[in-house]
């Protein structure tokens, strides 16, 4: 077994008497990409704030790097790149400088060409002279990339990297991601976007605080024992309130022009869907459930 | 009807808002509250009580009529009884006195024989509003000083010329020119208020920003990132300095008697420690708004109670306390003895210590109120 690269018990955070985050055990292998999923508020970024050391852990025991989390915080922070989830660079400067400033407080040797080097990886280079406030939200993200991995850090953690990137922005910022993952870098990244779950070694779903669910996708999915049904046609949008009501069914939501409706209970679900098969324009056919449905079913067993 | 119920929507807005932003209601409330007390207690055009040092070379009787009438007078506070001349001129460049009264040799000889003697005031003009009230109350004391002694066969001396004559000297602004005040004065006025206002900001526009978080995610620790935003501020404030002093010197005449490396010692402490106010403000403050808010709370009384708009001496002890904790209050003393008195170290030091101790207190605060974390 490879080593840990994160390994965190009861990690646990209260604000005033509201417990953000309830006693959670991360452990992750070097060099693998975590995602780290859940709605908003669930303690995502609480979490990662803990693990660099931006807030103080309530309550929790474990190691970082091999390093004590809560009492080597400085040293973790030399060894990690953390990417904010809001842009956190200064706009006031340009690529260049913004990349300059970050090299000389990790003190690189060798700064210049360190630089150079980021800049070509992440295709900045023409760029180098604008102003961060001037990037567009995908260049921003390129750049806040480019200097929290300019340091050579052990451990990436990014805090919702992606969001409000556009899409081929997104796949090229992963492909990058697991290029730095073949080269033993430990990943925990936070997001929303299921396709970017289904991208990562394994995943970690909080929910309120709590853990609520870990493992492959394909595992998460199988450990949620859910049925879903997909349901097609024409007016089908009518049908949707209905099925709610119906017992047995946990939830139906759309999925594109698609409605999801699952359950738990075979039995009653089938019995509940048995009333609307055969009528005109529908089609109803048992699939797996995709990563979201079980989302949304551990939400719907969390209300 | 619509738009009163538009402008209706927007006053519920504004109210909300404004509820809600504590410490602007703070400054709403307190700052007119702080000018009244001010204005209304603290500062007082015709300063009484003011410091002065006797000097006395005549053992007469009259010479004690003299004193005694000093002490009467609403005017003068008798610090200091010597038969030392120069004792006495040393306690007013150090600025301890702000009047010497000099009693000659042979006076009540002299006033028995009809030989009108001088009796000597020297003042310290640095201020020339602060002493104008006391010198003229001084020049009356020649008629009525020695009206309970001239009585029986020296009536006739009670009659007619004086008996003796008031003579002022005053030192280091003969020609009581304000600006010799005023200029110098306006260096600790305009440093105080640009430095803390430029370093107020310092964390505060970060965490508005957003880089603050990026700030402490880095491996920097409190006391660099706090001399990473002092020390460019001391290299505007020299600069400013060096502009208002060139101004002060070439454009308004005042003079520069004393030692230009030890004025630019000062100034360098001065700076950091306005500077280290500045940067515990933004250490405390929310945001930009209530940051300027705090510097507004330190600038006001640096102006009013420093000793620069109003004469220092002339204010109650609680507000002369209040000045005393202020750095401009000190360096005003420093700026003015090195400029017109031709101070040297001795003279300043005692002012010097507590603009050091004022440093200590304030960088002690800030690095304390840091938060290394988001908590």
């Amino acid at each position: 077994m490879s080593e840990l690269a994160i390994d965190v018990r009861g990690l646990t955070k209260r604000f005033g008497g509201k417990v953000a985050v309830d006693h959670i055990d991360i452990a992750v292998p070097q060099g693998q990409v975590w995602g780290f999923l859940g709605p908003n508020g669930s303690g995502k970024t609480t979490t990662i704030r803990m693990l660099c050391g931006l807030l103080k852990a309530d309550e929790g025991v474990g190691t970082c790097l091999g390093l004590d989390f809560r009492k080597e915080a400085d040293a973790i922070k030399r060894q990690v790149g953390y990417m904010t989830q809001k842009f956190s660079f200064w706009e006031d400067l340009t690529i260049r400088q913004n990349l300059e400033l970050v090299a000389r407080v990790y003190g690189l040797s060798k700064r210049s060409a360190e630089i150079d080097a980021t800049l070509e990886r992440l295709g900045l280079v023409a760029r180098q002279k604008q102003l961060a406030g001037e990037l567009s939200g995908g260049w921003k993200q390129r750049l806040a990339l480019a200097a929290c991995m300019l340091h050579k850090p052990k451990l990436l953690l990014l805090d919702e990297p992606t969001a409000g990137v556009d899409p081929r922005a997104r796949r090229d910022f992963w492909d990058e991601i697991h290029a730095l993952s073949e080269q033993g870098l430990t990943v925990l990244v936070s997001t929303h976007y299921m396709d970017e779950a289904e991208r990562c070694d394994r995943i970690v779903y909080i929910l309120n605080g709590k853990l609520v669910a870990r493992g492959s996708v394909a595992g998460v999915i199988e450990q949620s024992a859910l049925i879903t049904f997909l349901i097609r046609g024409d007016n089908v949008r009518r049908l949707a309130e209905s099925l709610r009501h119906e017992p047995g069914v946990e939830y139906a939501a759309f999925f594109g022009a698609v409605l999801h409706v699952s359950g738990n209970d075979r039995a009653a679900l089938e019995r509940a869907l048995s009333r609307y098969r055969g009528q005109p324009g529908i089609t109803i056919e048992e699939a797996t459930p995709s990563l979201e449905d079980v989302f949304i079913h551990l939400q719907e067993q969390a209300a | 009807m619509s738009a009163f119920l538009r402008i209706f929507a927007l006053l519920v807005k504004e109210f909300l808002q404004l509820r809600r932003d504590r410490p602007t209601m703070g400054m709403i409330l307190g700052v007119p509250l702080m000018q009244l007390l001010i204005f209304a207690s603290a500062i007082n055009m015709n300063p009484k009580d003011l410091p002065t040092a006797i000097s006395v070379a005549d053992p007469g009787p009259l010479s004690h009529s003299i004193v005694a009438a000093l002490h009467n007078s609403s005017y003068f506070r008798i610090v200091a009884e010597t038969n030392d001349p120069n004792a006495a001129r040393r306690m007013l460049q150090d600025g301890r006195v702000l009047f010497v009264v000099e009693v000659p040799v042979n006076f009540t000889r002299d006033i028995v024989r009809g030989v009108q003697p001088d009796l000597l005031i020297e003042a310290d003009a640095t201020d020339p509003a602060a002493g104008s009230y006391a010198i003229a109350a001084f020049n009356n004391l020649a008629t009525t000083a020695l009206r309970n002694d001239l009585v029986g066969p020296f009536a006739a001396r009670a009659q007619g010329p004086a008996p003796f004559n008031t003579v002022q000297h005053l030192l280091y602004n003969p020609a009581s020119i304000t600006q010799y005040n005023i200029v110098p004065g306006l260096l600790a006025v305009i440093l105080t208020m640009t430095m803390v206002l430029l370093t107020c900001l310092a964390l505060t526009r970060e965490r508005e920003r957003g880089t603050y978080e990026n700030l402490l995610a880095m491996p920097t620790t409190p006391l660099e990132i706090m001399i990473g935003k002092i020390a460019p501020n001391i290299v505007i404030g020299a600069i400013q300095s060096c502009i208002i002093l060139f101004v002060a010197h070439y454009l308004f005449q005042v003079p520069m008697l004393g030692s230009f490396e030890l004025l630019a010692v000062t100034l360098a402490i001065f700076i950091t420690a306005n500077l280290a106010v500045g940067y515990a403000f933004s250490t405390i403050a929310q945001n930009q708004l209530q940051a300027m808010q705090m510097t507004m709370f330190f600038v006001l009384p640096s102006i009013l109670l420093s000793g620069f708009a109003f004469p220092f001496l002339g204010m109650p002890n609680w507000a002369q306390w209040i000045g005393e904790a202020l750095p401009a209050t000190h360096f005003l003393r420093i700026v003015r003895g090195i400029l017109l008195k031709d101070n040297g170290f001795p003279e300043i030091s005692p002012d010097l210590w507590p603009l050091l101790v004022f440093i200590l207190v304030t960088g002690t605060v800030a690095l304390g109120r840091f938060r290394r974390t988001l908590d």
